[in-house]
């Protein structure tokens, strides 16, 4: 609550313990594998790279560093970037559509990056090189976005409602479109299978250059825009009353998050539940206010997801997709908070 | 001069919802808006407070276009209680009072001390301070209401927007709104556009009533003259009796049940008439009189 300096040390605290965390996780992630790493070693690894002291590595072994620089790191930092995305776009999704049943998925943006993915995978395109299929991952993404607002706006105004159903409708035909990609594929329908479940095994430098990137953007944005994203909680009209023009505000949000989430399917597959978890859990201990929300969430979301994807590499004698895995461990953990809060929609 | 309407008209696809509304409003002046259910009365507030745009006509507010302001600086200058509002996430009954600083913040700053002491001082007229650590979501609808007011109150500007905003609430809650509203109006010359469900409470609050139809303007003019039975009769087809209540200083309604077999109102078929025993047709505007 806005009181003053007195309130503003829980949600700091709160926030440092986090980032903390998430550093940690990085750090012990890194260390874990096919090869273990003591984490000193790893810190010293890290370090001078950040550094670009050579002199911290001594005696380090050759080995050691292509681990953890080439394989795991890049890894482990498009896993947490990709969570934090997801749950920053589940947060704005939720707030903006009044619904706390809404993620990131809800305007059909996953069904539209698996089409494309399906579509170059299917045809074993290869336009863009190794950044084919998210290519046209993210340009699926895009055009099913750009169909549902069109419809939900010739249906008489964007409102939640309409843009949820137009979702639903646009989903429900995508779907179909990918169900007949498999039954195309016949034998290669494992490639496409693979995908649709989510993946950061092949992730690169670039992936994870492109999604801290992008997150860290819709990060700013959504800041900005956080006082009004508060307002906008509360309805359209009462939005407009105090200031905001909620139409304009609402598109530049809605398409924000959309992108952010598109880019993250795009690189990761389709990876569910952190959207839709992180945003409840974090509400319910910082509250719905934006300001505290956007970062607690943020911090959750990459930890969560590393931490899943750490499991199913390091842990799990055989690497279980990260897709599946947070369906497996969110979908229950869901039905526990939806037990407790008694949800009403 | 605080608005001049002309010819403004609003229409939901193709169905007209407000028709060629002319009119002026002073500032300074509690008005009153009266009228059968759909004749156009909230829509009439989303007009004036620039939610929505017109189809037709213009809107001047303090000489310029409603079109030219600014969001924010129109939230500087009016402030809206609206009948219904989303409450769907756990807000702190505070901090939905402080919102209503928010059009008087720039982007990044906290609310300063004046702006926790304005809301401080809205929580306290509402009767809503002592839930102000509560959550929005856990109160009652009444509750709600009172501190979707306070926020408006908070909000200081010089014209107040109420959309039926006593409609939920206990009689002495609303009443205690009401005069809340009125104190601004004669203290601060705050304008005061209200819309009412009940007919004696616009009686007893308003200096001017303005009266709509079907999306029109029916009449207009101070309360003391233009509150009549022709009127009511106008404007909701009911026989009313109106006299004047000393002890309030201010006119009141009795409305008439309709006669059981119509024969004495003539010109007035209701489909219900053959079964006079329901009484079903009788309005429910200005029931509370009758208490």
């Amino acid at each position: 609550m806005p009181t003053g300096r007195n309130s503003l040390a829980p949600i700091t605290l709160l926030l440092g313990s986090l980032s903390l965390a998430l550093l940690a996780l990085i750090v012990l992630s890194s260390g874990l594998g096919f090869v273990t790493i003591p984490w000193p070693t790893v810190i010293r690894i890290i370090g001078s790279g950040i550094a670009g002291a050579e002199g911290l590595l001594g005696e380090v072994q050759e080995l050691y560093l292509t681990v953890v620089f080439d394989v795991r790191l890049p890894r482990i930092l498009t896993a947490a970037a990709v969570g934090s995305g997801l749950a920053l776009s589940g947060v704005v999704f939720q707030g903006l559509l009044l619904n706390p049943l809404a993620d990131p998925y809800t305007l059909g943006v996953s069904a539209g990056a698996a089409f494309g993915a399906s579509l170059a995978l299917l045809f074993d395109l290869s336009l863009f090189g190794s950044y084919t299929v998210p290519v046209f991952a993210f340009a699926c993404a895009g055009l099913t976005l750009a169909a549902v607002i069109y419809l939900s706006a010739s249906a008489g105004g964007v409102s939640s409602n309409n843009l949820i159903l137009s979702g639903v409708i646009v989903t429900a035909i995508l779907s179909a479109g990918i169900s007949l990609f498999k039954y195309l594929a016949q034998e290669r329908v494992s490639v496409i299978v693979f995908w649709l479940l989510g993946s950061f095994a092949s992730c690169t430098w670039t992936d994870a250059a492109l999604t801290w990137s992008v997150t860290a953007a819709g990060m700013a944005v959504f800041l900005y825009f956080g006082r009004d994203l508060n307002l906008l909680c509360l309805g359209g009209r009462t939005a407009s009353s105090l200031g905001v023009e909620p139409g304009r505000v609402r598109m530049i949000l809605l398409l924000t998050g959309s992108c952010l989430a598109a880019v993250c399917v795009s690189v990761s597959g389709i990876i569910g539940f952190v959207g839709l978890l992180v945003p409840h859990m974090m509400r319910s201990i910082t509250g719905p206010d934006h300001h505290k929300l956007l970062p607690a969430s943020l911090l959750v979301g990459g930890i969560l997801l590393l931490g899943a994807d750490t499991v199913t590499r390091a842990l799990l004698p055989a690497e279980v997709p990260i897709g599946v895995l947070t369906a497996l461990i969110g979908g229950p953990f869901f039905c526990v908070i939806f037990r407790k809060r008694q949800m009403t929609i | 001069m605080l608005y001049r309407l002309d010819k403004l008209s609003f229409c939901y696809g193709q169905t007209p919802v407000l028709e060629d509304v002319s009119l002026e409003l002073q500032a300074g002046t509690f008005y009153g808006i009266l009228g059968p259910n759909g004749s156009g009365k909230t829509t009439f507030l989303d007009l004036i407070s620039g939610h929505k745009r017109p189809s037709g006509g213009s809107i001047r507010f303090n000489g310029r276009s409603l079109d030219r302001y600014g969001k924010k600086e129109l939230a500087r200058q009016i402030a809206m209680v609206p009948q219904d509002f989303a409450l769907s996430f756990p807000f702190r009954v505070e901090e939905i009072v402080l919102m209503g600083r928010y059009p008087h913040l720039p982007r990044f700053a906290a609310p300063a001390g004046k702006d926790q002491a304005m809301a401080r001082l809205a929580m306290e007229q509402t009767g809503t301070a002592a839930f102000r650590n509560r959550y929005i979501t856990e109160l009652s609808g009444g509750e709600k209401q009172r501190v979707i007011f306070a926020r408006a109150l908070a909000q200081q500007t010089p014209v107040l927007l109420l959309d039926e905003a006593t409609s939920n609430l206990d009689v002495k809650y609303g009443l205690q709104l009401l005069q809340l509203a009125r104190q601004r109006n004669r203290l601060e010359s705050t304008t005061v556009v209200a819309v009412f469900h009940d007919v004696n409470q616009a009686a007893c609050f308003c200096d001017e009533l303005l009266f709509f139809k079907q999306g029109r303007l029916l009449t207009s003019g101070p309360t003391a003259t233009i509150l009549s039975p022709p009127t009511l009769k106008d404007a909701f087809d009911v026989q009313a009796k109106v006299f004047y209540e000393p002890e309030l200083q201010a006119r009141q309604v009795v409305f008439k049940p309709p006669e059981p077999d119509g024969a004495h109102q003539p010109g007035r078929t209701l489909p219900g008439d053959s079964k006079p025993k329901h009484g079903q047709q009788q309005p429910t505007d200005g029931q509370t009189c009758l208490d």
